[in-house]
């Protein structure tokens, strides 16, 4: 492989002749741009000079622009090269002849145009949510009208994908955040001498509050994330097209079962994680106050009214829709790109953790008359 | 053939997935210049001796050497060097969707991080004429073009490393005859102005006669056959005798 190389040649009559020589090529001309370029530019605003191209080995389009570039974008006066090489300058010419690509002009009204779109995009991102809650209306009452319809496989695979799998994450994470709350609070009711009081902190913190809020981030960020994931590639790979072409609505089939299924199983999730947090706090307390096991089960239902049980599970469910509603609404808005499916997840899974802690705030003020000790 | 002029050498490769054998003891040599066209029915393992090729599978037995060179090894430079010397083409293009046009046909050359955006914007005009795209068509995502379109500017990108192999995995799934028929011209063009090796996966018989100089047909787990057009069909073998021989067949390779 030899080096692209240029040489000065001044002939009897005193003409200067450029020859070029070595093979012009992508590959060995990368390391030697820095000096190549200067040295072709120079000979090329010298005045008259014949360039002899008769020597290059091999010339390929990135050793063509470099002469083009150096030549200014024309063929030189005086050129000795072969058909093929002038074949490459052809193509250069042609591709300098066609009319450039004109970007977008930047609009004066940049910041009001990008303003406007947001506003618009969330508006139509809400009216096709609306629609989608109404689509499911739709399908429930079909659903009750024809039985036989119901999607039984797609629940039970949902209840087991998103209810089942998920219980050892769920019982990990609420056991290690009963025992760092009892801990914490521990420490602040023994100052005062008030540790029985710990049933109640415990209690009504994590069944009202902890243990379904705790619930529904982990699934959304688990089931969530699959389920926008799972509608994104289908729409990427048309499958959702293919399945409304063979009359099966993807509403009934794809969204129904996932909203019904995380309805259910969120309720039990809930359950679930807040027993073992509160075995979990129940650990702590015996090993930081000393308070037996048999103690905490007796106080537990004087402490915590069961209306807060209920306050929970009723949070689960309506969590666990929202979540369900929230990961399909933007799975179907995934157009058929990577950028898409990517930022749409990230979009899901953070849209479900605000609502979720909205709706709790809410439910807080709904319920702020219930559930409390006399 | 000097073992100069090989560009691919495939030497007693075998292929297993599970208990299945999908090569066994393949030999394969493909020189310079050649445009090579790759048959066999389907399950015959022809994307997977193309994906071998590239260095995307790795044989169970038996190596392949690109270039004169193993295909593995010698450290991340020589193995990025050598795959920088070849170009291919996917089925579905496997355009990057988050980029533009230019983007795609840009990124490899960037890759390089020698080349100045000016030289890069002159090659990525100069391919998308190649390819015969017009400008304005630079500022497109992939997910805007048709499926020619598509096609056009794999080929560009492909073509961005100014490589001597060009792998093509059928050229013309997917498009329709006349634009099938445009892009095979420019395949051949190209291939003859830019002298690439070519190797290419296809179905169709109108691609294969327009294409190949050679064709290797695949079958029973080793090449049945490795010769002209003209040669091979007057093999004797029940997969070669359907696929050129039949009704449907004749009229390309008649009119030929």
């Amino acid at each position: 492989m030899t080096v692209p190389s240029i040489k000065i040649l001044t002939g009897a009559d005193g003409g200067r002749k450029v020859l070029l020589a070595g093979r012009w090529t992508l590959n060995m001309l990368t390391p030697l741009l820095d000096s190549l370029r200067p040295a072709l530019a120079e000979q090329a605003n010298a005045g008259e000079v014949t360039w002899n191209c008769l020597d290059i080995e091999a010339l390929d389009s990135a050793g063509a622009i470099l002469l083009w570039r150096a030549w200014q974008r024309r063929l030189p006066g005086l050129l000795l090269a072969r058909p093929e090489q002038l074949r490459i300058f052809e193509h250069l010419e042609d591709t300098d002849r066609r009319p450039p690509a004109h970007a977008v002009p930047h609009s004066p009204f940049e910041a009001a145009i990008t303003i406007g779109g947001g506003a618009l995009r969330f508006w139509r991102s809400l009216v096709d949510f609306i629609t989608l809650i109404g689509q499911l209306l739709l399908v429930a009452l079909h659903l009750l009208r024809h039985p036989r319809d119901m999607p039984w496989r797609e629940i039970s695979a949902t209840l087991f994908k998103s209810g089942v799998l998920a219980m050892p994450v769920t019982a990990l994470v609420g056991f290690l955040i009963g025992i760092v709350l009892s801990y914490l609070s521990s420490l602040q009711l023994k100052q005062f001498g008030a540790d029985i009081y710990i049933v109640n902190i415990l209690g009504l913190g994590i069944i009202r509050e902890l243990g379904p809020v705790l619930v529904a981030v982990l699934v959304a960020g688990r089931s969530g994330s699959a389920m926008t994931a799972q509608l994104g590639v289908m729409r990427v790979t048309e499958e959702i097209e293919a399945l409304a072409t063979m009359g099966v609505s993807h509403s009934l089939r794809l969204v129904f079962p996932k909203v019904l299924a995380l309805g259910v199983v969120m309720p039990l999730l809930v359950l679930w994680a807040t027993a073992i947090a509160l075995i979990g706090g129940m650990v702590s307390a015996q090993a930081q106050l000393d308070i037996s096991y048999g103690f905490f089960f007796d106080t537990l239902p004087k402490a915590v009214p069961v209306v807060n049980v209920l306050i929970g599970l009723s949070k689960g469910l309506v969590f666990g829709i929202l979540v369900a509603l929230i990961a399909c609404h933007f799975g179907l808005r995934v157009r058929p790109n990577t950028e898409s499916l990517s930022a749409n997840t990230t979009t899901s899974v953070v849209t479900s953790i605000t609502i979720v802690i909205l709706v709790d705030a809410v439910f807080a003020i709904v319920t702020r008359q219930m559930g409390m000790p006399e | 053939m000097s073992a100069n002029d090989v560009v691919i050498g495939i030497s007693d490769l075998s292929t297993r997935f599970g208990d299945t054998w999908i090569h066994r003891h393949v030999n394969l040599d493909i020189g310079r210049g050649e445009m090579v066209a790759l048959v066999g029915g389907s399950g015959s393992g022809k994307t997977t001796l193309l994906r071998q090729m590239i260095g995307l599978l790795a044989p169970t037995q038996g190596s392949i050497r690109l270039f004169g060179e193993p295909l593995y090894g010698g450290g991340v430079e020589r193995e990025r060097g050598l795959r920088r010397r070849f170009g291919v083409l996917f089925q579905q293009g496997a355009l990057f969707s988050s980029f533009s046009v230019y983007d795609n046909i840009a990124f490899p050359l960037r890759e390089l991080r020698t080349l100045d955006e000016e030289l890069i914007h002159d090659l990525v005009m100069l391919k998308l004429n190649l390819v015969e795209l017009l400008p304005r068509h630079a500022l497109l995502m992939p997910a805007e073009l048709s499926g020619g379109m598509v096609k056009r500017v794999a080929l560009a990108r492909a073509l961005a490393l100014e490589p001597e192999l060009l792998l093509l995995d059928e050229p013309t799934a997917g498009l329709d005859p006349d634009r099938s028929d445009n892009f095979v011209r420019l395949i051949r063009v190209l291939g003859k102005e830019l002298g690439l090796t070519v190797v290419l996966i296809t179905h169709d018989l109108d691609t294969l006669t327009a294409l190949a100089s050679r064709v290797a047909v695949l079958g029973d787990q080793r090449i049945l056959a490795f010769a002209s057009l003209d040669e091979v069909i007057h093999i004797d073998h029940p997969f070669i005798r359907n696929f050129f021989l039949s009704e449907r067949s004749r009229r390309p390779l008649n009119s030929n």
